[in-house]
């Protein structure tokens, strides 16, 4: 495999499927070919059809509609909280790791208490805390991010910082910051890029759990996790909708895990 | 005993089949040491682990003859050619350090080959395994039996390996660089340990070394190859005073200077 | 020994430390229990009263310890919306949620690691090849999309169970356990799939290690040294993931106890975060979390008596 880096079939198959699935999301930003709160009486329940491509929900609301904008949602969250983790988490990360000392003593010792917890219970609490919708989820979900991401910085900070070339930056008198960040940093970015893929599946996975139940993204926001909990009440009536909408958290975690795992092949 | 007819080994994993051993022929007799002499890459670890039966059969071709006391080694089933391992053909390799089970205990590794291979009961499995322990010069065998191997140092771990690959008092012990990992007071120990090995129990030995001057401590017979090809072959004093290949003379020119005044 | 203890204090440490964030976490947030307690037509003077009575008006580190030790001798507070003791409300829920959490942990292992050893010793074969394709699909399935899938199939299409018709354990005890493997499969099916991967990878890792080769040297038949060698250093790894898998399954089960209508500690942690039960959420978060770690630093001693490099015999 030498030599064809990422030129494999898994990291391709989840380039395409993340891929069409930002591209799905975008479409439900801009706008959708109906209104997705939009009902209509007339069309409760209905069937696959060209006007309606998936259907029609319990309110006759136009259900592929309702998953573009819910997958826009679902990507929006899941984006900011990954950025809010790798932010905060490398920060931390980063000064703990260099200097080392009581803080980082500290901080790690409630890293790892944080890291034992559940992250979704972890969500709740803040979310019981502060209240829910989709700004106050971002909020919640990317500080509970923020430590598994710090603990991969500080490993590698702490792998460097005694490396002969930042021994001589600091000899010449290269300011910490910048030894920290454009000369360490760097280094990282190799196993960031894995945790970033895994920390976005777990944010899509979180965000639908909370949305399922109902203490996520709120009404008018379309969220998948939402869609899935109504479509478990007409399981009976209209199987597809469910189907529809798990099919689509399903494509995008599948899409950032199989970039990774291409990834990681191509490593080996 | 043991009769190697032109052996030939080829890789088939790259696009292009590539030979790593052309025409490999040895003749060992019971209790004979043998010396394979070459420099890393040269193919004697690949004649060796394919005499031992150890070579995988994914990706390899072999052509050729091995005939261990009877038993066609390339050809013969699985299960006859393991009724052979670690009984009759046992291998001591390299890495001491990673060539032990790291999560087994010392007893069971020198152990493990009389429960595959006889119908000992276990008191009297321990009671070899204490004497084996003892024969490679080990104190406190009863201890030691209970340690795991990172709790020892290269040095033992090889002499554990020794006394787990003479627990069934094998025909033939083949040694695939046992010192190189080694420290030289260690080296030239281990170098004892086997000449004792050879005079009490008649084993034959086959071993293979890049170091000349090791070779000739042990070693009656010489093998040198180079780039897969035996290029020479002798009694040990012949090969070292009288070396008609050149590559034997830069091996020779390599010893240190004092050693070769001895 | 040494290490136990230290490994103990270690553990009572973050306990404590837990403890302590979520305690403050509920005393920080707006809005006054007191005032909770008694509705907001209450007058100031019965407010002041109850604060004085419910002890608001101590410091905090006072008040945390006071709250710690009626914690530690069962004494979890009183339910703002029920007026009943957060104990009672736990006590009938708490088997529930262990059950399925059991349950989950138990199918986990019975999948993976027979999957994992098959796909690791086929490596090649095609059987291995769609087993490895279907993990990866599986491992990308949320386990309350599972159970809705497993809701359809298994209730209302194969009619093994009731969607919905959860058998309580004092009503029937076999009606209860065969209702939670539905569920269960439901958390264990991801699960599952990534630790096979895990056990996959791990195998085929320590195969190319070189005690393998002297194992067969001996005579060892490619069963023996995989069952005699390879497992036990292949299953390290699958320990730590275990082990670090068994909050998210805790996590899994409050979702999974919604989709399945189960009334366990889940379903009641949804309710008392929506009624704003501070006291319940309080006790509930706490006591997972201190499972959490009890749990983990028991994986981590199992660890130590496995793997004799980190120190064997806890010593």
């Amino acid at each position: 495999m030498k030599g064809s880096g990422l030129n494999n079939f898994r990291f391709k198959a989840g380039v395409v499927i993340s891929a069409l699935m930002v591209l799905l999301s975008v479409i439900g930003m801009i706008g959708t070919p109906y209104d997705p709160n939009a009902m209509d009486a007339s069309a409760k329940f209905a069937g696959v059809s060209a006007a309606h491509l998936m259907g029609c929900d319990n309110f006759g609301r136009d259900i592929f509609s309702r998953i573009l904008s819910g997958c826009g949602t679902t990507l929006v969250v899941a984006f900011f909280t990954v950025l809010i983790g790798v932010l905060g988490g490398t920060l931390i990360g980063a000064v703990t790791g260099y200097y080392g000392g009581t803080v980082d003593e500290l901080l790690m010792r409630l890293n790892d208490t944080v890291l034992a917890f559940p992250s979704i219970l972890l969500a709740l609490v803040m979310i019981s805390l502060f209240g829910s919708g989709k700004i106050k989820l971002i909020a919640a979900l990317g500080i509970v991010f923020m430590p598994s991401f710090a603990r991969i910085v500080r490993a590698e900070f702490i792998k460097c910082r005694n490396m002969d070339y930042v021994s001589s930056a600091k000899l010449m008198g290269v300011p910490d910051h910048r030894i920290m960040f454009v000369h360490i940093l760097p280094n990282a970015t190799r196993v960031m890029l894995s945790s970033v893929a895994i920390g976005f599946n777990n944010a899509v996975l979180a965000e639908a759990g909370m949305s399922f139940l109902g203490i996520g993204v709120q009404p008018p926001d379309a969220s998948l996790g939402r869609m899935l909990s109504e479509a478990q009440a007409f399981l009976f009536v209209k199987p597809s909708y469910a189907l529809f909408t798990g099919l689509m958290i399903v494509l995008m975690i599948l899409g950032f895990s199989l970039m990774n795992e291409g990834l990681e092949r191509a490593d080996a | 005993m043991l009769d190697v007819v032109d052996l030939n080994i080829e890789f088939h994993d790259h696009l292009l089949p590539e030979t790593v051993v052309f025409d490999f022929d040895l003749h060992m007799d019971e209790g004979e040491i043998v010396g394979l002499v070459g420099e890393s890459g040269s193919g004697k670890t690949m004649s060796a682990l394919s005499i031992a039966g150890l070579l995988s059969r994914k990706h390899m071709k072999k052509r050729g003859k091995i005939e261990f006391m009877g038993t066609d080694i390339l050809n013969c089933p699985r299960k006859e050619l393991r009724r052979l391992q670690g009984n009759d053909i046992s291998m001591v390799f390299q890495e001491p350090m990673t060539s032990l089970d790291p999560l087994k205990t010392i007893g069971y590794q020198v152990e493990e080959s009389l429960m595959i291979h006889t119908e000992l009961t276990a008191p009297e499995r321990m009671e070899k395994v204490l004497s084996a322990l003892r024969d490679v010069e080990l104190s406190e065998p009863e201890k030691l039996i209970r340690c795991y191997p990172h709790e020892l140092s290269g040095g033992m771990r090889q002499r554990v390996m020794i006394a787990a690959a003479l627990i069934c008092e094998p025909k033939l012990l083949i040694c695939d660089e046992p010192t190189t990992a080694l420290d030289v007071t260690i080296q030239a120990q281990i170098i004892e340990l086997l000449k004792k090995v050879n005079r009490e129990h008649h084993t034959a030995i086959l071993f293979i070394s890049h170091d000349l001057s090791l070779v000739r401590q042990l070693c009656e017979r010489v093998l040198v190859m180079y780039q897969g090809n035996i290029v020479e072959s002798g009694p040990c004093e012949e090969v070292f005073f009288r070396p008609k290949h050149s590559y034997t003379k830069q091996l020779i020119a390599a010893i240190p200077r004092f050693e070769k005044l001895k | 020994m040494e290490y136990v203890l230290k490994k103990t204090v270690s553990m009572i440490e973050t306990v404590l430390a837990v403890s302590f964030l979520v305690f403050l976490a509920f005393a920080v947030i707006p809005g006054d229990p007191a005032v909770a307690k008694l509705g907001t037509s209450a007058t100031a003077e019965k407010v002041a009263a109850l604060r004085e009575q419910m002890g608001l008006n101590k410091p905090l580190l006072v008040r945390y310890f006071s709250w710690i030790k009626s914690f530690f001798f069962g004494d979890m507070g009183t339910s703002y919306s029920y007026g009943v003791s957060v104990r009672s409300m736990l006590a009938g829920k708490l088997p529930i949620t262990l059950t399925l959490t059991f349950f989950s942990f138990v199918l986990i292992i019975l999948f993976s690691i027979p999957l994992g050893i098959y796909t690791a010793k086929h490596e090649d074969s095609r059987a291995s090849g769609a087993a490895d394709v279907t993990n990866q699909i599986v491992m990308a399935v949320p386990a309350f999309f599972i159970g809705i899938l497993i809701t359809y199939a298994f209730g209302l299409v194969l009619h093994l169970f009731t969607p919905g018709g959860y058998v309580g354990y004092r009503e029937s005890l076999s009606g209860f356990l065969y209702y939670m493997l539905f569920p269960a499969l439901a958390i264990a099916l991801p699960k599952a799939a990534m630790n096979t991967k895990l056990l996959k990878s791990s195998v085929l890792k320590e195969a190319k290690n070189d005690y393998v080769r002297t194992a067969y040297s001996r005579g060892n038949s490619t069963n023996e040294v995989l069952y005699r060698h390879v497992l036990k250093n292949a299953l390290m790894p699958v320990i730590t993931f275990l082990g670090m898998t068994l909050s998210d399954i805790v996590a899994g089960s409050l979702i999974i106890e919604q989709v399945f209508s189960i009334p366990g500690i889940g379903r009641m942690l949804i309710t008392s975060i929506a009624n704003r039960d501070y006291p319940v959420v309080q006790a509930i978060i706490a006591a997972v979390a201190v499972i959490v770690i009890v749990v983990n630093f028991l994986v981590d001693l199992l660890y130590r008596l496995i793997d004799p490099r980190t120190g064997g015999s806890l010593s």
